[in-house]
């Protein structure tokens, strides 16, 4: 019934059904909402015509940021007068996304006055987004952020909103304190964040374990996994209490392991650690019987991106296990040197991943000043295209030595 | 320059987490010791100080009003002590202290057409993009595919009956915002037909060398059309991949003829068991079509149906798939393998069948 400026059977139809439906948020926003009313009509005229209508974002922002908001119009800005400007702002949102219904509450009440009504919670990168405001309300809407708290997240070629997942907060399995090292990068790299400098984008997430329930290893330029190094903690007394609930671990624990390590006798599990991969299959099955070991820390890996521009790209090991406390001096230190390189080297557009690519991994370790190691190869190269660096000429003082050895 | 820039406030960064953790969660930080599932959609975990956590887990449209934003917290206040969360899967969480809260939040989020789930062997929120809505280089609606995809398979988020876990999600576009590149099944809107040049704005509104530069497969090349600077594109070189468009808009690839999406299978992130895996192509494409795409809700609800019925317990789409093998796969699924199913970009013989280790 709120739309009144036209009707929309194409989206109406998608208003039922089991699962919560956007098209009921649109109408709900759009009872107050003109940009709302008028979003649902040309959403409909894209569901009509198979098209979407918005043109390609314009440079807006606000005073001395340049990410965190994302020009947006529309193409039919005649028949939609609306959301003829219809801008994204980006909000960083707390650690791990908890909140609590004061700010939340704080949050709405700033995009009822000044935006759409309409929001992502939340958008693929983490941050809390504002869909749909114009230009002139960009900095009353900055101004009652901060007054609240809040601060714009990134866009364009900067350090992008870090992301984490629940961690310690709520998981018995973080290696690592996620929502501290998020909040401390976060914090650490403002003007990286809010000012883009770099050749493109660049995003960190920081996973507690292997799961990796923030997608780090896909979505991340740096992802910080954590993990362990010592033996799995097992509880054989709650191993059994499993296998008496009818658990038969032989089969969905021992067999399903990757390293085929481990073996249950009725009694005891035994765990071979030297060979562990540090999967968390079996600690997933049995939360109550295996821990990670005491000595935690993580996985630091580099370069995972989507398919454009190169291709798409999974994060591979840069250090294989880091001490993760504050105040991170040592991720830090690393960083800034793969930053430098990058931002001193790297093609515009071209993500670290893409450049590591380009440039060959041993390459960019030496500029980064970190010794190669096994740890970082599936296997050593399997052809003979070797770039040697140096070869003998006659008389030179080494020549023959390796012979003599 | 602006006068009142004095006192304007940046970079001040997001709230610091510790103001919004529930109480129960600040003793026990970092002091978990397990956790359990209860039923769909709620667990508790327990700390070493005896502490239970309860947590009961609710589907989200993603896309959502203030006003529904404002419901979950009244929710939260009623039962949660006015602590709540989201998920990387944007799911929101309720965080109960008190058990006997469980079942009327539960009743009321139903109430409210919430479906509570998405905790173990279950099929949680599709993480998608902005498609349609509010995206200029969309090959298709995000928000629309999700919720037919969901509403048809609804139950599988609110029962724990899969085998293992089954992570879907969307991108409208291979810009791939909600990179969709390792999920069990992914849908990814694609473009078929190369840019339409719009050579009497293009050097007023593009860089040429940004232009020809953004090309992965060096198909874009400068030119001259009636006497203005342009760029012409090589068509049996693209791929369509809209980088061009991305940093020029007079290069338009949407198109409602040929737009549609495609349909990948069997990537995951976790590293439980299988290392981390990207989706392979199952199906190269499905025409648009709004606003129910009934053949893309056929074509994942059947994927998922041969997997919960074939597949080990725990085997996520991509274990099970490099189980049987991928002849059986297609041979399984009905669809057919197609010249499309074979890489040709970079490094495409190592996906080439380099052995006889062939199942018959």
């Amino acid at each position: 019934m709120s739309n009144t400026s036209g009707k929309t059977p194409k989206l109406d139809k998608l208003d039922k059904g089991p699962w919560p439906s956007f098209v009921k948020e649109i109408k709900r926003a759009a009872e107050k909402s003109p940009m709302s009313k008028d979003l649902l009509g040309q959403l409909e005229l894209s569901y009509e015509e198979k098209i979407g209508h918005w043109k390609h974002g314009g440079i807006v922002g606000v005073f001395g940021y340049g990410g965190g908001v994302i020009g947006r119009y529309s193409d039919v800005p005649d028949k939609f007068p609306n959301v003829a400007h219809f801008h994204t702002m980006r909000v960083n949102m707390p650690s791990a996304w908890f909140y609590s219904t004061e700010a939340l509450r704080k949050l709405c009440d700033i995009w009822e006055k000044h935006g759409s009504g309409l929001l992502n919670m939340h958008g693929s990168t983490g941050d809390i987004i504002f869909l749909g405001t114009v230009t002139d309300k960009l900095e009353p809407i900055f101004a009652e952020l901060t007054e609240a708290g809040f601060d714009l997240g990134g866009s364009g070629s900067d350090v992008r909103t870090p992301s984490c997942c629940v961690g310690p907060a709520r998981c018995e399995w973080a290696c690592y304190d996620t929502l501290n090292l998020c909040y401390d990068l976060t914090m650490h790299y403002q003007d990286e964040l809010h000012r883009p400098a770099f050749p493109y984008k660049f995003k960190f997430k920081c996973a507690g374990c292997p799961n990796d329930c923030v997608a780090s290893v896909a979505r991340a330029d740096m992802s910080i996994i954590g993990t362990w190094k010592d033996g799995i903690q097992i509880d054989n007394g709650a191993v059994k209490e499993y296998a008496d609930k009818g658990m038969n671990i032989q089969k969905d624990v021992c067999g399903n392991c990757p390293a085929k390590c481990m073996e249950w006798d009725g009694s005891t599990m035994a765990i071979d650690n030297s060979l562990c991969r540090r999967c968390m299959h079996c600690i997933n099955v049995m939360p109550k019987a295996l821990r990670p070991g005491k000595e935690r820390g993580a996985c630091i890996m580099i370069g995972s991106k989507a398919p454009i521009v190169e291709g798409a790209l999974l994060s591979s090991v840069l250090v294989p296990f880091m001490k993760m406390e504050p105040p991170y001096e040592e991720l830090k230190d690393l960083v800034e040197k793969m930053h430098d390189i990058w931002c001193e080297e790297g093609k515009n557009r071209e993500r670290i991943g893409e450049f590591i690519q380009r440039v060959g991994l041993g390459n960019f370790l030496e500029a980064i000043e970190v010794e190669p190691s096994p740890y970082m190869v599936e296997h050593p190269r399997d052809n003979p295209y070797v770039f040697y660096e140096e070869y003998f000429e006659e008389g030179d003082e080494d020549e023959g030595e390796e012979e003599d050895e | 320059m602006s006068q009142d820039a004095k006192k304007r406030v940046t970079d001040i960064g997001p709230p610091h987490y510790e103001k919004f953790l529930p109480e129960m969660v600040k003793k026990n930080y970092g002091k978990w010791l397990y956790h359990e599932i209860l039923k769909p959609g709620v667990m508790v975990h327990v700390a070493e100080s005896g502490d239970k956590l309860f947590t009961v887990r609710t589907g989200n449209p993603r896309l959502v009003s203030i006003h529904t934003i404002r419901d979950m917290c009244t929710l939260a206040d009623k039962y949660s002590n006015g602590n709540l969360r989201f998920t990387s899967r944007n799911n929101i969480e309720f965080l109960l202290t008190d058990e006997a809260n469980i079942d009327p939040l539960i009743a009321d989020l139903k109430a409210m057409g919430f479906p509570v789930g998405g905790i173990g062997n279950a099929i949680s929120n599709i993480v998608h993009t902005q498609g349609w809505v509010h995206c200029h280089s969309a090959a298709t609606d995000a928000s629309g595919i999700v919720k037919n995809v969901m509403d048809a398979l609804c139950d599988k988020f609110e029962s724990m009956s899969l085998p293992g876990k089954l992570r879907i999600a969307l991108a409208c576009c291979l810009n791939m915002c909600g990179a969709v590149h390792c999920s069990d099944i992914a849908i990814l809107g694609v473009h078929r037909r190369p840019p339409r040049i719009n050579h009497g704005i293009l050097s007023n509104i593009c860089e040429i060398p940004s232009v020809v530069a953004s090309c992965p497969t060096a198909a874009i090349r400068p030119t001259t059309v009636n006497g203005k600077q342009s760029v012409e594109v090589n068509e049996d070189q693209c791929m369509f991949c809209a980088n061009c468009f991305t940093v020029c808009p007079a290069m338009t690839l949407s198109d409602p003829l040929n737009d549609g999406v495609s349909i990948w299978v069997g990537g995951k992130v976790s590293n439980a068991r299988h290392e981390p895996m990207f989706s392979k192509l199952a199906v190269p494409f499905i025409p648009n079509n709004p606003p129910y795409w009934p053949e893309v809700v056929e074509t994942v609800s059947k994927l998922v149906e041969l997997w919960a019925a074939n597949a080990h317990k725990y085997e996520r789409m991509g274990e099970w798939i490099e189980r049987i093998g991928w002849p059986r796969f297609f041979e399984l699924t009905g669809i057919e393998f197609q010249k499309e199913h074979i890489d040709d970009f970079k490094h495409a013989g190592l996906s080439f069948k380099r052995s006889a280790h062939l199942r018959f």
